[in-house]
């Protein structure tokens, strides 16, 4: 287990005080000053150094990210801007450092930006976190009022942080649309090339950030590289915020050692799976988007980017979904592609039909109201959606239907011949249950 | 997608209030002066609040010409984004979360009081004090099952408490947002499994 002197977010559930005097304290805003004199390249190759990889669901190394933006200004403005759309289902980190630490976002971003040569920077938080908005926007002001940002400030960068909100869609979360959104238009996602980093915000260049990855700069700064480096695993670094949810005793969000056994993950902090170890059914490990895996591979698994991968699934953003043998597993995965079919901008045919199919069929399926063929015809769909949309949003739609198909098949079968088992001798369902679908569809 | 069109029903004119337009040019401040649409999702949710929680066909106008943007992009923006309303809502909104985290803890029979307290999704009482709706992840998830109700967050709820919640709003009462069960945030219930000198008020720092 992580020792509680390399934990960053030390205030993560708000016992403490939140504010400019507490996360003082608690050791930010120190000699950042002495880290800012060090120059933009020596924050850029510390952070490469540290081997920290984005904590927004990709995994990109950060410190490469930010070495893509130009060295110089070519007249117009550098931003950065800071993903914090936090909306992947089973995701709620990002949350709590904004409203129980939000200095440490705040002194990240000052960092960052004076690493890229940016002078102004632009939060970009989800529409629904209305209190979240309200307690980060009283810590910047605090930090103006502290003179710690702001033009003329003590550190001698002039920099501007802004506050600014969405209204409810997803798909802000991706970086181009989220500049789209920033804009003032549809979030609807950038065609890439041109990338962010030659022409973004305003057509300026732009690099986008997950809150984590921003508010984990400052104690790597002034710990060292090597400090962040010597946690966690080989090319997959650090410390990590865990988001646990569904079947376990207590789900909650806790910060540990990148690539913790899953085991050990729930039942140091969560009380262990709700009925016991054995009652686990499956886990999706990285928030909605990446498949699902049995709990026959659950027990050791290192919780990082890299083997998730190799189990054809992904760490996301360290999102947890727990199921226990009392889920329907499809009728939990039909709800994740309602979920894509409501949040699909509408801009790419394969996505914004494709998700609707996909739920349409998988509703189907989890009343047994189907036929076996269909299965490899959804996953066959579920593959001319993939790799085929202009963002990533098509993907994250079809691999949790993949992971389903992929590890409980025979659960889909199963269902379908139960259903056909009530089938009388000409072939229809009895009246009864043609009458209780008819009562779903008319729902 | 979903589809989203704006009410039958519309009120003749639409102004800002003084309060809202001096909050506008602080607003505005924060963009590049040629990059006014910006301000489009902060300012329309502004008047959504003035108008009693939705956006009357003409309020878009009247964005428009403030920030200078043909109407189009407006009723564009006005339809994309859901939590725009484009009809009344009740004085309390309840957003139901119904995605997968909070549906495994619970959503469903959350749902089913919604319906048999307030009726169905999209309807607004007869007194007009709720309506709700099932929205998509809100982004609490360790403390599922939870609502939104108008602005802040109401988690950790059973049957019993979301409808003692309810109630007290009938009632007129008072009531606190946060986990319902006494939790402090998304620490996990009956206290901390680390960080125990920090996880007292003014404890060690």
């Amino acid at each position: 287990m992580l020792k509680d002197e390399d934990r960053i977010f030390k205030n993560l559930y708000g016992f403490q005080d939140w504010g400019l005097k507490g996360a003082v304290a608690r050791g930010a805003w120190d000699g950042t000053k002495k880290l800012m004199e060090h120059g933009p390249d020596w924050i850029i190759d510390q952070v490469k150094e540290s081997g920290l990889r984005g904590r927004g669901g990709a995994g990109f190394p950060t410190g490469l990210k930010w070495s893509f933006m130009p060295k110089e200004s070519d007249g117009r403005p550098h931003y950065l801007v800071i993903n914090a759309d936090e909306s992947e289902p089973g995701t709620c980190k990002d949350r709590e450092i904004m409203r129980h630490d939000p200095h440490l976002l705040i002194e990240g971003a000052l960092l960052a930006a004076y690493a890229m040569r940016a002078h102004t920077a632009y939060i970009y938080i989800r529409g629904e976190f209305i209190f979240e908005r309200e307690q980060l926007q009283r810590a910047i002001d605090q930090a103006y009022e502290a003179k710690l940002i702001g033009p003329g400030n003590i550190h001698g960068w002039d920099f501007d942080l802004y506050l600014h909100h969405g209204a409810g869609a997803y798909i802000c979360g991706e970086e181009t649309a989220l500049l789209e959104s920033l804009e003032g238009r549809k979030g609807q996602p950038r065609l890439k090339p041109p990338f962010p980093a030659n022409v973004g915000l305003y057509g300026a260049p732009t690099t986008v950030n997950n809150v984590e990855s921003i508010a984990v700069v400052p104690d790597i700064l002034r710990r060292g590289a090597a400090w962040f480096a010597g946690l966690g695993r080989p090319n997959n670094t650090g410390t990590k915020l865990f988001s646990i949810s569904g079947h376990v005793e207590r789900p909650c969000n806790v910060e540990e050692e990148m690539g913790i056994p899953f085991r050990e993950l729930v039942e140091k902090h969560c009380g262990g799976i709700r009925g016991g170890w054995d009652n686990l059914q499956a886990i999706i490990p990285g928030g909605s988007s990446v498949p699902c895996l049995p709990a026959s591979v659950c027990a050791d698994l290192p919780m990082d980017f890299d083997t998730l991968v190799k189990h054809k699934s992904g760490l996301g953003t360290a999102a947890v979904i727990v199921m226990d043998k009392s889920t329907d597993m499809i009728r939990a995965i039909a709800r994740l592609a309602y979920f894509y079919k409501h949040e699909s901008c509408g801009q790419c045919t394969p996505c914004r039909e494709g998700t609707g199919w996909m739920w349409r069929v998988l509703t189907r399926m989890a009343e047994g109201r189907a036929e076996k063929r269909e299965i490899d015809m959804l996953l066959d769909v579920s593959k001319q959606v993939e790799g085929h949309t202009i963002c990533a949003l098509g993907d994250a739609a079809a691999w949790p239907i993949q992971g389903l198909i992929r590890h409980f098949r025979h659960v889909i079968e199963a269902r379908i011949d139960e259903y056909t088992a009530r089938a009388d001798k000409e072939g229809a369902v009895s009246s009864k249950m043609a009458e209780k679908a008819m009562e779903a569809a008319a729902q | 997608m979903s589809v989203r069109r704006l009410d039958k029903n519309q009120p003749e004119s639409f102004q800002f209030t003084p309060e809202t337009e001096a909050w506008t040019v602080e607003l505005l401040k924060k963009y590049p002066d040629d990059k006014k649409a910006s301000a489009v999702i902060p300012l329309l949710w502004r008047v959504q609040e003035d108008c009693g929680g939705w956006l009357p066909e003409p309020a878009l106008r009247a964005v428009a010409k403030r920030l200078e943007m043909a109407q189009i992009r407006v009723l564009e923006v006005a339809t994309f984004y859901t939590m725009f309303n484009l009809s009344p809502v009740g004085k309390y909104y309840v957003q139901l979360c119904g995605t997968t985290p909070c549906m495994l803890r619970g959503a469903e029979d959350l749902a089913a009081v919604c319906k048999e307290v307030i009726g169905p999704q999209n309807t607004v009482t007869e007194d007009g004090l709720f309506s709700w709706v099932e929205v998509e992840c809100l982004g609490a998830c360790a403390n599922a099952p939870m609502v939104q109700i108008n602005k802040y967050y109401y988690e950790d709820l059973t049957v019993e408490s979301f409808r003692k919640l309810l109630q007290d709003l009938k009632d007129g009462k008072e009531i606190t947002p946060g986990p319902q069960n006494g939790r402090q945030g998304s620490c996990p219930e009956g206290g901390p499994t680390t960080l125990h000198a920090y996880c007292k008020p003014g404890g060690a720092a």
